[in-house]
């Protein structure tokens, strides 16, 4: 299972700004009465992008200006609430491939990192600098550079953060851990040995 | 060196570092649902893999079903392919599930401690966020996404980094009226919905020391609500003893090296947290929230906040946003807030003692004028218990309508959910933006006899004064 090795992600840019933007919001639960993750991406902020006719409310991701973005920034406590990997799903099928914002629960960044998905956390004001170039340039590249740790975007490169074992798990390539998890089985039988209450 | 309890159970549960430093940590019981596993068992599948550890997985059915609808198909065909999934994925690779035919379904957090799933020093994990519930027993206990479903499903074990551990301590008596869900949800205004990344918390002190399994539960289930994955609480006595004689639970012949065990993974006198936060639980007030996450929540007697208040232009844009979306004037009492519907359930507070504590208040007393008041049980065990104590008859007498378990109006996946813009007095978990099923639709989150009283009165209130509260 060779898994690409992520070293940065290059695409436009849209800002959904805000903190604490709930799983529910980035995935109504209604949407979740599936049994593949297939067509979760139209769904994707749904409450808040449409009215239950389905009409667009103002929101970035329906300016067309940003149609086709890759990246999506936003704010602190980003993907908080429930553990649903229809989240980072719905985002990724959507068509985004990272997501920037100031902190990310728990639960939500080591689900976005098992799709191959980076979430990187910068300051306020670099994120509020990138947003302020997408806004004036919708077309204008930004590049993740997991490597350095830098967003470039125009004249302009703003420091990133990212845990290290997700950082060295998506530039090495095993990002999904399945395989190594497979491999490490026969130590798992000698660890659930060892507890009583596996081996009764 | 000393050791708390989330190091001693990570390490006995540790099989190996991985290449990017994170541990493969074996998981030893694993409870799966029908929303969070249909794709984690089409992994498998595609992979061409086995399930590990069939023995080691336990399934039930909560999130869709219907608590009014008892025969299949349900009239939702969407909620009766995934039972059918469920079904048949257990089947396949010999999963135990309790399906409604056994009598043992309900909510998986209240399905694994009451059939002595659930225990100490063990490590657990769900596809479902409030999986932290499990540490009410002293388990280490992770909701998880789907991919790790797979993973745990596959291997029985996932990849992850250890957490640091802060320590809460509540100590003393709760005042009269004043529940457990009201010191989860002081601890999360006071600790903020962020405050908890990156940490388990270690619920310690008398308080816990006092309550009962359930309450501990209540506790443990909100931990995410305050961004920290897990939460726990030190087994003791209270723990052994809710767990002696439960089906799952060590038999006769093997319980005292059992409960020796057990007793060796709680935390040790001077061992090291990262963090420690004290609480009198006597500053612990009846709590409700106000806007749109949990960590917004004042006491009943307080004031709905304004944006002029605000302890920052954070804190402020909050403040609007939420003050909007829930439609209340900043700077009112929150006391008096008319509410449309009553919702009495969730792996909260959906457990006997909750409706014990309601019923003996509501009894007698009737459901306001045009309020919906719904009252679902945990599980199908929680319900018989209520049913053999009368305790439904007292609901529906008061005007509950008294239903099947099930998740129900916590997240409204099933026919259950509020309609427009209603507002919900709930005793669930979560008050984000449309969570009960409405794009509109209001929550305010607080314990079940706050319930209680919300329903009587037909609108927010404070129950001490609403039943006389004088002795909890």
């Amino acid at each position: 299972m060779a898994l690409a090795k992520i070293t940065s992600v290059t695409g436009r840019a849209v800002n959904v700004p805000g903190n604490d933007i709930d799983t529910d919001r980035i995935i109504p639960a209604r949407f979740m009465k599936c049994v593949t993750f297939d067509g979760l991406g139209e769904f994707l902020f749904f409450d808040v992008r449409k009215q239950l006719d389905g009409t667009e409310k103002p929101h970035p991701l329906n300016e067309p200006r940003f149609k086709g973005a890759t990246i999506l920034l936003s704010g602190a406590n980003f993907g908080c609430g429930s553990s649903r990997e229809h989240a980072p799903q719905a985002i990724a099928k959507y068509g985004f491939k990272a997501v920037i914002a100031e902190n990310f629960a728990e639960i939500f960044f080591g689900n976005s990192t098992t799709l191959g998905m980076p979430c990187v956390t910068a300051s306020r004001e670099d994120i509020t600098k990138i947003a302020a170039f997408t806004e004036a340039n919708p077309q204008g590249e930004v590049v993740i550079d997991l490597v350095k740790l830098e967003v470039r975007f125009g004249a302009h490169a703003v420091k990133i953060a990212q845990r290290e074992s997700a950082r060295d798990a998506l530039v090495n390539g095993r990002w999904d851990a399945i395989g190594e998890l497979i491999d490490g089985l026969p130590a798992v039988k000698i660890t659930a040995a060892k507890l009583p209450y596996l081996v009764a | 060196m000393p050791k708390n309890l989330f190091q001693k159970v990570w390490d006995a549960h540790t099989v190996r570092q991985l290449a990017n430093g994170q541990t493969q940590l074996l998981i030893g019981t694993h409870l799966i649902h029908e929303v969070t596993s249909p794709q984690a068992f089409g992994m498998v599948r595609d992979l061409g893999l086995k399930v590990a550890f069939p023995h080691r997985t336990f399934a039930t059915v909560d999130h869709i079903v219907p608590t009014d609808q008892f025969i299949e198909p349900y009239a939702d065909p969407l909620a009766q392919a995934m039972m059918d999934e469920l079904r048949k994925n257990c089947a396949q690779f010999g999963i135990t599930f309790f399906d409604r035919a056994t009598g043992k379904q309900g909510i998986v957090h209240i399905v694994g401690p009451e059939q002595g799933i659930t225990q100490p020093g063990t490590t657990i994990a769900c596809g479902d966020s409030h999986t932290s519930t499990h540490g009410a027993f002293g388990a280490i206990a992770f909701g998880i996404g789907t991919s790790q479903v797979r993973d745990v499903l596959a291997t029985q074990t996932m990849a992850l980094g250890e957490l640091k551990v802060r320590r809460i301590e509540v100590n003393g008596k709760l005042r009269p009226g004043v529940y457990a869900k009201d010191v989860i949800l002081h601890i999360i205004r006071m600790l903020g919905v962020n405050g908890g990344t990156g940490f388990a918390y270690e619920y310690a002190g008398s308080t816990f020391d006092g309550f009962s399994m359930e309450e501990r539960m209540t506790v443990c289930n909100m931990s995410i609500e305050g961004g920290a994955r897990v939460g726990y609480v030190n087994p003791d006595e209270t723990t052994f003893a809710y767990l002696k004689g439960r089906p799952y639970a060590p038999k006769s012949t093997n319980w005292d090296a059992a409960v020796s065990h057990w007793k060796s993974f709680a935390s040790d006198p001077g061992a090291a947290y990262a963090d420690v936060v004290k609480i009198n639980a006597a500053d612990i007030a009846p709590t409700v929230t106000w806007g749109i996450n949990p960590g917004q929540g004042i006491s009943i007697s307080e004031n709905i906040p304004s944006p002029e208040t605000a302890t920052s232009a954070d804190d402020k844009a909050g403040i609007i946003e939420a003050l909007a979306y829930m439609k209340l004037p900043a700077g009112a009492p929150i006391k008096g807030t008319k509410i449309n519907v009553a919702f009495l359930g969730s792996c909260t507070n959906g457990r006997l003692s909750d409706f014990q504590e309601v019923a003996k208040y509501i009894k007698g007393r009737k459901v306001a004028p045009g309020i919906k008041a719904i009252a679902v049980p945990g599980s199908q065990i929680v319900a018989l218990q209520c049913e053999k104590l009368g305790l439904d008859k007292i609901l529906a007498e008061a005007g509950f309508e008294w239903r099947a378990a099930g998740c129900s109006m916590c997240l409204a996946m099933n026919p259950d959910k509020l309609i427009g813009d209603q507002l919900c007095a709930s005793s669930s978990n979560r008050n984000f933006k449309g969570r009960q099923g409405s794009t509109t639709g209001r929550t305010i989150l607080m314990s079940p006899v706050m319930v209680a009283a919300a329903a009587v009165t037909g609108q927010i209130a404070d129950a001490r004064e609403v039943f006389s509260v004088t002795q909890n």
